[in-house]
């Protein structure tokens, strides 16, 4: 697997997804997190983990918390994104040959 | 910032001589159904063939909506393509990323190579991303994770490195 599938990896999972959304709506600190969510604090922390090498969120500390926001650059996204747009593009033009191409 | 290109490469059992036609002048035939940019249904796609050759879809009503350019026209060995679709999903004249399709003999197959780089030039417009998703751009998380499902079920022959 290469990086650029971890973007939509990470997002596969429902209960990352919710982080991601809750995130992505405001930058909250883990705590905050699991007091939304029927995840433990250690499983919320973890998943946060995931989403930051996914290049998804990033973290900053603020006095004793760590808050977590959306990572600025998006690109992970847009990159991951595209790849599967292309993948999608590349199977639908190698079935089309299979039928059409002699 | 640099961004890695995307690169993916898939055999097509037809030699590269009727693999660039297909893919080039056929395109509405095979290219899937799904993110459109346009409202106008989709009847057709055009690629004139040759440099700075209008590249895009037409639509129902008539509607053309431009996607790119051609860059560079090599039958039937290279294709190289502007893709000018920004993160919104919208033709974007200032934004040129490229994307080269070459088409190589294997055997009486092509091995065909899809690279789409530049990818940095899309900054601007992957910030507004982040901002529709502050905003709540609608489905677009389940969007992504319906393509992630969708991608487990890539063939055998697809490659994602």
């Amino acid at each position: 697997m290469t990086n650029a599938m971890q973007p939509l990896d990470a997002l596969a999972d429902p209960t990352r997804r919710a982080i991601f959304e809750r995130v992505a709506k405001r930058p909250q600190s883990v705590g905050e997190l699991a007091a939304d969510l029927p995840v433990s604090r250690p499983a919320v922390s973890q998943h946060l983990r995931t989403l930051k090498e996914a290049q998804l969120v990033i973290d900053q500390a603020q006095g004793t918390k760590r808050i977590y926001r959306i990572d600025p650059r998006g690109l992970a996204l847009m990159r991951a994104w595209l790849d599967d747009h292309w993948g999608e593009a590349l199977r639908a033009f190698q079935k089309f040959t299979d039928e059409e191409g002699i | 910032m640099t961004i890695a290109p995307i690169l993916r490469t898939i055999e097509v059992a037809v030699p590269p001589e009727r693999a660039f036609e297909l893919f080039s002048s056929r395109m509405h035939d095979w290219w899937p159904i799904g993110h459109s940019i346009s409202d106008d249904p989709r009847v057709a796609i055009e690629m004139e063939p040759h440099v700075g050759g209008w590249w895009g879809q037409i639509g129902e009503k008539g509607t053309r909506s431009q996607w790119g350019k051609g860059l560079a026209w090599n039958p039937p060995g290279r294709l190289l393509l502007a893709w000018q679709i920004n993160a919104e999903w919208q033709f974007d004249p200032a934004l040129v990323t490229e994307l080269e399709l070459s088409f190589t003999p294997v055997g009486r197959n092509s091995l065909v190579t899809l690279e789409h780089r530049d990818l940095e030039r899309f900054g601007e417009s992957a910030e507004k991303i982040v901002e529709q998703l502050r905003n709540g751009w609608p489905g677009v998380i389940h969007a992504f994770a319906d393509l992630a499902d969708g991608r487990l079920e890539c063939a055998p022959a697809c490659s994602t490195d």
